[in-house]
């Protein structure tokens, strides 16, 4: 899932500040999973929020809602009838989310509630770690199931690098040397020959910098 | 046992201190108390087996909010008591009461210019 | 033994003597005599001169244009190229650049993360990584071509070299890895800085398991420690690096303005040492800002004069 985590509530303070009517609209998706832009989530914030424009006598009225899906437009609809009644919304959906709720109402502020962190995880209640970097031809097949692009701080397709100590990255001994975890898969699975043979230059067109990417599937298309 | 504690609490009943949420300690506030205390059992006794650890996690957690956006940390606080010592109850009644008149009347209070000048405080127990 | 490029450390390791390179690393300005100044300590003594490419990912005097100077200065330099900053447009291009100047060899590297640098806020590269740096380079001077296919009229003629750690763990790994470098068209190795000779020597034994020493060069690499602070620092802070205790010891029974000496006296102990290690075909001396000890370390290792090599 998308991973995401709270935005310093200072940092929301700033951006609505000069509003009088302020919607928080929370995801009922992947951010209420990571415990970051649900409806609790958003009971706390704008709990928060009327405690401190209150404290401060400035007359804010901070509204709480949340949809399905914010990356869905039959969800988004939900907010037709009342978004007139806002000045802006403080989306805590994960980036996707934001935008596209900002797409729908363009004439209204949308401002981003979380900082949306990652693909990843929920490794226990409270900790969630990234898998995936969504680079569009997946390689898992060849790397035991381990992704040497999300796994490796240098997203080397033919590691570990010469840093690696102990099973470990050399950029942060807390982080595990994805390399390592591959080579130990592939051992298990019997798959070294994977490992000994040298992975060609990775074909980035499928990855990030090409502008927004797009599915189109004509079979599920209506 | 007859004992006096403040009479300004407002006891508020749950099955346990770990039922308490974020958002019941904020919504207090924002109801105008002066201030929050959750008093759960002693650490290792919770009969949920953590309960009590969670709810202190929740309160720390409504600290770091109240000291973001400029209110005083100490008007929510947990407190470890057992359910069987009537008289520590009493006692941390009557601390957490002395430290938020102390305090002063919660600035929401005074924001929403309530009638009542009676220092409230609410306790979930 | 064939040659396949004009570089000269091609030509000395292919008539059978041991080559002997060092680095110099550029200043953090715009101060290119640095550069020469310090080429100019060494160029008597040493067959090639390494440039290091942002090491630590602290930015510096590029690579390249160091490079350019000791070619001009009538010496062999050895551009190291690191995959973190350049994409594989950037890196072909540099590549054409330096063979445009006559550079003929390259070493071919992932670098450092930037997390270790002066410029942690960086965002990296690491479109290719070091083996598949060694296939473009490869790809370029024998077939021709560019990774996007294009064929060039004027081919870069490069000597290509790698680096391979042999004391990283999980050590099976390593001889794994350099058989991946070999395989992808790695001709020569310089090795990480060796102090644990029995590590060094027990790795040494694989890669002849394997072959690999006739397949590609492996320079022994060697920094000589200027005091017992430096051996602990190496110890204890750098990673990849596998000081023994032993090498600590023996620095610190000696007196403070002695430790200079005695890290120069194991250096060389070293190097006289693995020129008996079958597969060890150069030595690669990194004298961290002490470029300065490199001749007496190649003369008292009995590797001075160097050869002569006819230029055509």
């Amino acid at each position: 899932m998308i991973m995401a985590k709270p935005k310093p509530i200072e940092e929301i303070i700033n951006e609505i500040k000069d509003f009088n009517k302020v919607l928080i609209a929370g995801c009922d998706g992947c951010v209420t999973v990571c415990e970051a832009g649900g409806s609790k989530e958003v009971q706390v914030l704008a709990s928060a929020l009327r405690l401190f424009f209150t404290k401060e006598s400035k007359r804010i009225e901070i509204d709480e809602t949340s949809l399905t899906r914010q990356c869905d437009k039959d969800y988004l609809r939900e907010l037709l009838d009342k978004i007139d009644n806002y000045d802006a919304v403080v989306s805590l959906a994960c980036g996707a989310g934001v935008q596209f709720m900002a797409e729908m109402y363009r004439n209204k502020p949308i401002f981003p509630g979380v900082d949306t962190c990652f693909i990843g995880v929920t490794e226990e209640r409270g900790v969630w770690t990234e898998r995936c970097q969504a680079c569009g031809q997946c390689i898992l097949a060849r790397t035991g199931g381990i992704c040497p692009i999300a796994r490796c701080s240098k997203r080397m397709l033919n590691g570990p690098c010469g840093g690696s100590e102990k099973g470990k990255c050399e950029v942060s001994p807390e982080t595990d040397c994805g390399w390592h975890l591959i080579y130990e898969r592939l051992k298990e699975l019997g798959q070294l020959d994977y490992f000994s043979k040298p992975a060609d230059p990775k074909d980035w067109v499928s990855s990030r910098d090409g502008g927004p990417r797009k599915i189109v599937r004509e079979d599920v298309r209506l | 046992m007859r004992l006096r504690y403040p009479s300004n609490l407002k006891i508020i009943r749950v099955p346990c201190s770990g039922r308490v949420a974020i958002i019941h300690l904020l919504k207090a506030l924002e109801e105008g108390a002066d201030g929050v205390m959750v008093a759960g059992c002693l650490e290792g006794d919770c009969h949920y087996q953590a309960g009590n650890l969670r709810a202190r996690k929740r309160v720390n957690y409504v600290r770091e909010i109240l000291e973001k956006i400029g209110m005083e940390v100490d008007r929510v606080a947990m407190y470890n008591v057992s359910a069987g010592d009537g008289p520590k109850f009493a006692d941390i009644a009557r601390e957490m009461t002395e430290k938020v008149k102390e305090l002063g009347p919660s600035p929401i209070k005074d924001a929403k210019k309530l009638a009542s000048k009676k220092s409230k405080v609410e306790v979930a127990a | 033994m064939n040659t396949i490029t004009p570089s000269k450390l091609e030509k000395i390791l292919a008539e059978g003597h041991f080559a002997v390179t060092s680095e110099c690393g550029p200043p953090r300005g715009a101060n290119g005599e640095v550069v020469e100044e310090k080429a100019n300590l060494i160029k008597d003594h040493v067959d090639a001169i390494n440039v290091t490419d942002n090491q630590t990912s602290v930015v510096r005097l590029c690579s390249l244009a160091s490079c350019i100077r000791i070619k001009q200065m009538g010496l062999e330099p050895v551009l190291q190229m690191v995959t973190r900053d350049r994409n594989r447009i950037g890196i072909q291009s540099d590549i054409l650049g330096a063979a445009s100047f006559g550079i003929n060899n390259i070493l071919c590297l992932t670098g450092d993360h930037q997390h270790f640098g002066d410029h942690p806020q960086a965002v990296n590269v690491f479109d290719l990584d070091s083996t598949q740096l060694i296939q473009t380079v490869k790809l370029m001077r024998d077939e021709g071509k560019l990774l996007g296919g294009f064929e060039m009229k004027e081919r870069p003629k490069m000597f290509i070299g790698a680096a391979a750690n042999p004391f990283a763990d999980p050590f099976e790994i390593r001889v794994a890895r350099l058989s991946k470098k070999v395989a992808a068209g790695c001709q020569f190795i310089q090795t990480q800085c060796i102090y644990n000779m029995e590590k060094f020597k027990l790795w040494m034994q694989q890669v002849r398991d394997q072959g690999l020493h006739e397949k590609v060069a492996i320079f022994a690499g060697l920094t000589p420690m200027k005091n017992v602070g430096m051996a602990k620092y190496m110890k204890n802070r750098v990673p990849g690096i596998d000081v023994p205790d032993y090498i600590v010891e023996r620095l610190a029974a000696v007196p403070k303005e002695k430790q200079a000496d005695e890290g120069i006296k194991i250096c060389v102990e070293q190097i006289q040492e693995l020129k008996e290690e079958e597969g060890i075909r150069g030595f690669h001396i990194m004298a961290i800002e002490w470029e300065e000890k490199v001749p007496e370390i190649v003369e008292m290792a009995g590797l001075y004069p160097r050869p002569k090599i006819n230029e055509n």
